[in-house]
C-alpha cells in the first residue's frame, strides 16, 4: 500500500483569490459595465393584496432619456422550479407590498427612478391574508388556482381552494399507541419571524437578450449559474443552450441568491430595447422589500414521554409562513419531513409540514434550510420537556439521540459512518463544564445583582436538501509547464469552494498548492455542469468530483509513461512531479514532459495532452413517499452541538454572550481556516436571528422595516466574547464515501444557536420563551412579567 | 447644458440634477484629479462611477453599512453621505492605495493570514476603518478595534479572524517601526 499522509488535506491555505479581494481589484456585478449598458428601475406596489385595474405610462415614456417601460402584460411568463407560481411581474393582481408591477429602462438610473414615479397605476384593493391563520381558514386565497400550477408531482402537494402550496406529510410507526405508552404527554408551540439573507452585495443583474436570435447573455450576482440558466431558458421558452451565464465575484449569498431571481426580468427588458445590455442593481431598501426572505414559522409539538425521559411519540405540525410565493418555499417545507424532530429516535411520528400562502414578501433558500427554524422548536421543546420531567436537559437528550442501527422519522438507518451527534454533544457539555440546573438559591442571588448567568445547549443536523438525483462535475487541464487548472461550475462567494478544490487537486496529483488555480468566473458556456451552490454539498459532492478527476489525470499519465518506461502501470506511482516506477524510481519521467503528450528523442509523439474530467452523481437517494414520508433524502449528515454561556441584563433584557461551544461531527477538516471562518460566521448570522432580526408587518401587511436602521444584522459589538469551535475527526465515524472522510459544514453553525440561547435564557431567568428574536425589548417585558407576577403572588 | 432644466438636457452622467456642475481638485491615493461635479454627487458616485475605483463598494448608500468606507483628510467616512463636492482639496485613500509599490500592506497581509475576508464585498470598507484606527491608534485594545469597524457590517466572517488580523497587523507594525 502506498498510503502516503496527507500533504494538502487539513492545512490552512490562505483563500486563493484573497489578494483581489483585499486591494479592491475583484470586481462584482455591481461594479460592471457593459458597453451599451442601459439601466432599469422598478415600481414596486404599495397594497399588499389588490387587482390590478390598470396601468398608465403615457407620462413615463415621454420622460427624455427613457427607452422602454415594461409591465406584467410584457413580462407574463412564469418562472419556477419546485412550485411555478410566479410571473416574472405581477400580472392581473399583485400579491404583496413590494411585488414589481413595471418597470423602466433609461440611459441613466436617475431617468430611470424619475420615469417609475410617473406611472400610474390603478388598484382594487383585495382583502389580506396577513398571517397563518387567516391563510389556513381560507376565506381569502392567495392564488385562486393553484392546483393547477406546474409543481415536481409525488414530491409537493398543493390543496385546492386553500392557501396551501404542500402539504408534506411523515408517518412512521403508530402514534395511538405511542402516546398510549407514554407517561406523560407535552405540547409546546414555537414561532419565528421572517429574516432577511442581507448579503452585502444587493441583487444586480446584467442581461443582454440578442434581439435577432434566442441567445441571452447574464451577468450576475448568483449562487448557482446553472440554476439560473435552466430557469431562465425554461421561463422563455428558449433552449439551454441559449442562455450564458456568467457569474464574477459574489458579496454574499446565505441562500437568497440560489435559484433564479432578477435574471427573467432584466432578459425581458433587454429585449424591449432591442437587445441592449440593461442593468437592474437592487438598493437596500428593495433588496429587503422586493427579493424573498426567510420564512416565518410556527411549530407545534405534542410529544408522549416515559417517565425515563424516552421519547414513545410525537405530532408535529410546522407551518411555515412562505408569504406570496413558494417556488423555494416548498422545499424548504419538505426538509421537514426527514429533518424536522432534529437528531432524535422518534419511535412513532406524525408529522405536517405545510407551506402556506399569505400576502407578505415570499421565501426561499436561506443558510440552513429550514432547519435553524425546526431546531429552534425541537430544542427548546426537548428543553422544557426535561424540565417538566425534572431531567437535567443533557441526559434527557442522551436518552434519545440517533445511534447507529437507529432509524430517522424518515426511515433512514443510521451508519456508524453517519456521524456521531453524541460525541458532538458530549464535546460541548465537556468544554462548557456543564454540572446541571443551578438552585433557586444562586438564581435568586444573582437576580440581587442585576445580571445573571445561565447556560444552555442544543443539538443540530442537516443533509443537503436537493433532488436524489443531484450530480456536479469538474474538468482538470494540465499546462505545458505542469501547472494544472480545474475548471468547476460552482460559485466561490465566500465559502472558500475553489480554495478547497484546489487542496483536493493538489492532494491527488501530489502537487504544490501554487501549481493549481482553479478557474474563477463561472461561465455556464465553458464551465463544466453543477447543479446548484447551496445546500453545504460542495465539498462533499465537489470534492469527490475533482478527486476522480485528479485521479484519471494520473492514469492518462501512467499509460503513457508505462509505454516510455516499458512496464505495466501497476507498477508506477506519482509525486514530486514524476511518474517513476514504484522500486526503480530513477525510472520516471515528469509530469511537464507528459503534459502535452510524450515526444521520444526521435521525434515520435505519443499520448497526447492531458485533459480530464470527474462527476459525482448523489448515490442511493430517493424522494420521501407521498403518504409517508419514507425514503432516502439524506446524502450526507452533519451532526452538531452548541452550547452557550451567557448573562442577561436583569433591567434592560439585554443578552451577553461570554462564550459560544460548537462541536461538529465534520468528519475531516480539509482547511481549517475555512472551517473556522464558516463556523464564526455562521454562529453569529445565527446570534442575528436570536437576538436582532425580524421582519415586522403592520395591519396592511405593509412591511416596516426595509432598512438597516430597524433591521440590522449583528455588528462587531455584538459578537460573543469567546467562540470555540471543536471538530471531531474521528476515522471511525467520518464519511467513509466523503472525500478524506469530510461532511459539509456551511450552513451548520447557524442551525440552534437561537435554540441554545434561548435554553441559555432558560437557565438563567426560569423564563421559557417560545418566539424570536429575542430582543432586549422581549426579554424585559418577559422578565417584567414574569417576576412582577411571581412577587405579588 | 446640464444646467438646464431637470433631466431635459443631454447629459446623462449619474446623478444629473440638472443643476450647474462644480469644479473641484483633489488628491486620491496620490493622484491629483480635477473634476467637475454634479452638485448631489456623493462621494462614492464619484470614486466608483467616475474613476472607477471599484474597491469602494455600496451596500446600502445610507450610511448605514461602511461597504463604501474611505479615509478623507485622514479620517474614515462613509463616502455615500459625502458629496463629491465636499472633496474639494481633500485627500482621498481608498483600498486601491493601502499597497506600498507592489507590495501589500501589513493590513492586507493579516487580512489574508487570518482569512479576515469571505465573500469580500465588506472588506475594502473594512480595510479602510481598520487604517483609521491604527492611524490613530497604534496599539488598540479589543475594544477599540470592535468599536472602530463597528459602522462596518460583514455577514460573512462573524468578525472574529477581523478583530485578530488588524490586532496582529498592529503588532507587526509597531515591530516594523522599531
Ligand atoms: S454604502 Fe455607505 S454606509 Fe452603506
Ligand atoms: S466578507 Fe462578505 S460581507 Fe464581509
Amino acid at each position: 500500500m502506498s498510503e502516503k499522509i496527507l500533504e494538502h488535506i487539513g492545512k490552512g491555505y490562505d483563500r486563493k483569490e484573497a489578494q483581489e479581494k483585499v486591494t479592491g481589484q475583484a470586481v462584482y456585478v455591481h461594479d460592471m459595465e457593459v458597453p451599451g449598458m442601459l439601466y432599469a428601475k422598478v415600481l414596486l406596489s404599495p397594497f399588499a393584496h389588490a387587482e390590478i385595474v390598470s396601468i398608465d405610462y403615457s407620462e413615463a415614456e415621454k420622460l427624455k432619456g427613457v427607452k422602454a417601460v415594461v409591465t406584467g402584460k410584457e413580462a407574463c411568463q412564469r418562472v419556477g422550479l419546485y412550485m411555478v407560481d410566479k410571473n416574472i411581474m405581477a400580472g392581473k393582481k399583485v400579491r404583496y407590498q413590494g411585488e414589481i408591477v413595471s418597470a423602466v429602462v433609461a440611459e441613466s438610473e436617475a431617468v430611470a427612478e424619475e420615469a417609475v414615479t410617473l406611472i400610474k397605476v390603478e388598484y382594487k384593493e383585495l382583502p389580506i391574508v396577513h398571517n397563518l391563520d387567516e391563510a389556513l381558514e381560507a376565506k381569502v386565497l392567495v392564488h385562486e388556482n393553484l392546483h393547477t400550477y406546474e409543481h415536481m408531482k409525488g414530491v409537493f402537494f398543493p390543496k385546492k381552494d386553500s392557501n396551501i402550496a404542500s402539504w408534506n406529510r411523515t408517518k412512521k410507526g403508530d402514534i395511538k399507541k405511542g402516546f398510549e405508552e407514554a407517561d406523560f404527554i407535552f405540547e409546546d408551540e414555537f414561532s419565528v419571524p421572517a429574516v432577511a439573507h442581507v448579503p452585502m452585495e444587493t441583487h444586480v443583474t446584467i442581461a443582454q437578450a440578442d434581439p435577432y436570435s434566442d441567445k441571452i447573455k447574464i451577468w450576475s450576482s448568483a449562487q448557482s449559474p446553472f440554476a439560473v440558466r435552466q430557469l431562465l431558458a425554461k421561463s422563455m421558452g428558449i433552449a439551454k443552450g441559449n442562455v450564458n451565464v456568467i457569474v464574477p465575484y459574489v458579496g454574499g449569498g446565505f441562500g437568497g441568491k440560489a435559484g433564479v431571481h432578477l435574471e427573467p426580468l432584466v432578459s425581458v427588458l433587454s429585449k424591449a430595447v432591442h437587445g441592449l445590455p440593461v442593468k437592474l442593481k437592487m438598493t437596500r431598501e428593495e433588496e429587503f422589500n422586493i427579493l424573498p426572505t426567510r420564512a416565518g414559522m410556527r411549530a407545534r409539538f405534542k410529544t408522549g414521554m416515559t417517565k425515563e425521559g424516552k421519547i414513545t411519540a410525537m405530532e408535529v405540525y410546522h407551518d411555515w409562513d412562505s408569504g406570496a410565493y413558494a417556488d423555494y418555499g416548498v422545499n424548504v417545507g419538505k426538509t421537514a419531513v426527514y429533518s424536522g424532530a432534529g437528531p432524535y429516535a422518534v419511535p412513532n411520528i406524525e408529522l405536517h409540514s405545510r407551506t402556506i400562502y399569505t400576502n407578505k414578501v415570499f421565501s426561499t433558500a436561506y443558510r440552513g434550510f429550514g432547519h435553524l427554524e425546526t431546531h429552534w422548536a425541537v430544542e427548546r421543546h426537548m428543553d422544557i420537556m426535561a424540565q417538566k420531567l425534572n431531567i437535567d436537559p443533557y441526559e434527557l437528550r442522551m436518552k434519545n439521540l440517533l445511534r447507529p442501527g437507529d432509524t430517522t422519522i424518515s426511515g433512514e438507518l443510521i451508519y456508524p459512518t453517519t456521524g456521531d451527534p453524541v460525541a458532538c454533544l458530549n464535546a460541548v457539555k465537556n468544554e462548557l463544564k456543564w454540572t446541571g440546573r443551578k438552585s433557586q438559591e444562586d438564581r435568586k442571588r444573582e437576580m440581587e445583582t442585576g445580571k445573571v448567568r445561565g447556560q444552555g445547549f442544543a443539538m443540530l443536523q442537516k443533509a443537503p436538501a436537493m433532488p436524489s438525483y443531484t450530480s456536479t462535475s469538474a474538468i482538470m487541464q494540465m499546462d505545458e509547464d505542469g501547472h494544472v487548472k480545474v475548471m468547476l461550475g460552482a460559485v466561490d462567494f465566500g465559502q472558500g469552494a475553489n480554495t478547497i478544490m484546489a487542496q483536493v487537486a493538489a492532494e491527488e496529483l501530489r502537487v504544490p498548492m501554487k501549481d493549481v488555480e482553479v478557474v474563477w468566473n463561472v461561465e455556464t458556456d465553458k464551465h463544466p455542469y453543477d447543479w446548484n451552490t447551496v445546500a453545504s454539498k460542495y465539498t462533499f459532492m465537489g470534492g469527490n468530483a475533482v478527486r476522480k478527476a485528479a485521479r484519471n489525470m494520473v492514469q492518462q499519465m501512467k499509460e503513457v509513461a508505462g509505454q516510455v518506461l516499458r512496464c505495466h502501470t501497476d507498477e508506477l506511482t506519482h509525486g514530486d512531479g514524476y511518474i517513476y516506477h514504484v522500486h526503480q524510481t530513477h525510472r520516471r519521467i515528469s509530469y511537464v514532459k507528459l503534459s502535452m503528450g510524450y515526444a521520444y528523442e526521435n521525434g515520435n509523439g505519443i499520448g497526447g495532452p492531458l485533459i480530464s474530467h470527474g462527476v459525482y452523481m448523489a448515490s442511493g437517494l430517493s424522494n420521501p413517499d407521498p403518504e409517508t414520508g419514507q425514503g432516502r433524502p439524506g446524502l450526507v449528515w452533519t451532526f452538531g452541538a452548541h452550547g452557550v454561556d451567557l448573562e442577561v441584563d436583569v433591567e434592560t433584557g439585554e443578552v451577553n454572550i461570554l462564550k459560544i461551544v460548537s462541536a461538529f461531527d465534520i468528519g475531516k477538516v480539509i482547511n481549517k481556516k475555512l472551517v473556522d471562518g464558516q463556523v464564526y460566521g455562521g454562529i453569529v448570522q445565527g446570534v442575528g436571528s436570536a437576538l436582532i432580526e425580524g421582519y415586522k408587518f403592520d395591519g396592511e401587511a405593509k412591511l416596516l422595516n426595509p432598512y438597516f436602521g430597524d433591521n440590522r444584522i449583528p455588528s462587531s459589538k455584538d459578537i460573543p466574547d469567546e467562540v470555540k469551535a471543536i471538530y471531531i475527526e474521528e476515522p471511525k465515524t467520518a464519511q467513509v464515501d466523503g472525500p478524506y472522510g469530510a461532511r459539509g459544514i456551511g450552513e451548520h453553525p447557524m442551525i440552534s444557536v437561537p435554540s441554545a440561547i434561548g435554553n441559555a435564557l432558560y437557565e438563567a431567568l426560569e423564563i421559557n420563551f417560545h418566539r424570536l428574536p429575542l430582543t432586549p425589548e422581549n426579554v424585559a417585558l418577559a422578565i417584567d412579567k414574569h417576576y412582577n407576577n411571581d412577587e405579588s403572588k | 447644458m446640464c444646467s438646464t432644466a431637470k433631466n431635459k438636457g443631454n447629459c446623462v452622467e449619474y446623478t444629473d440634477s440638472g443643476l450647474p456642475k462644480i469644479a473641484i481638485g483633489f488628491e486620491v491615493n496620490g493622484d491629483r484629479f480635477e473634476k467637475h461635479v454634479d452638485p448631489t454627487m456623493t462621494l462614492l458616485q464619484l470614486l466608483h462611477n467616475e474613476l472607477k475605483l471599484f474597491g469602494t463598494k455600496e451596500g446600502c448608500g445610507e450610511g448605514e453599512c461602511g461597504a463604501c468606507s474611505v479615509i478623507l483628510n485622514g479620517k474614515a467616512v462613509n463616502s455615500c453621505l459625502v458629496l463629491a463636492a465636499e472633496a474639494d482639496d481633500a485627500t482621498i485613500l481608498t483600498v486601491e492605495g493601502l499597497g506600498q509599490g507592489n507590495e501589500l500592506s501589513i493590513l492586507q497581509q493579516e487580512f489574508i493570514k487570518y482569512d479576515a475576508l469571505q465573500c469580500g464585498f465588506c472588506t475594502p470598507g473594512m480595510l479602510m476603518s481598520a487604517r483609521s484606527l491604527l492611524d490613530r491608534q497604534p496599539n488598540p485594545s479589543d475594544e477599540e478595534i470592535k468599536e472602530a469597524i463597528a459602522g462596518n457590517f460583514c455577514r460573512c466572517t462573524g468578525y472574529v479572524p477581523i478583530i485578530e488580523a488588524i490586532r496582529s497587523a498592529a503588532t507587526r507594525e509597531r515591530e516594523a517601526l522599531i
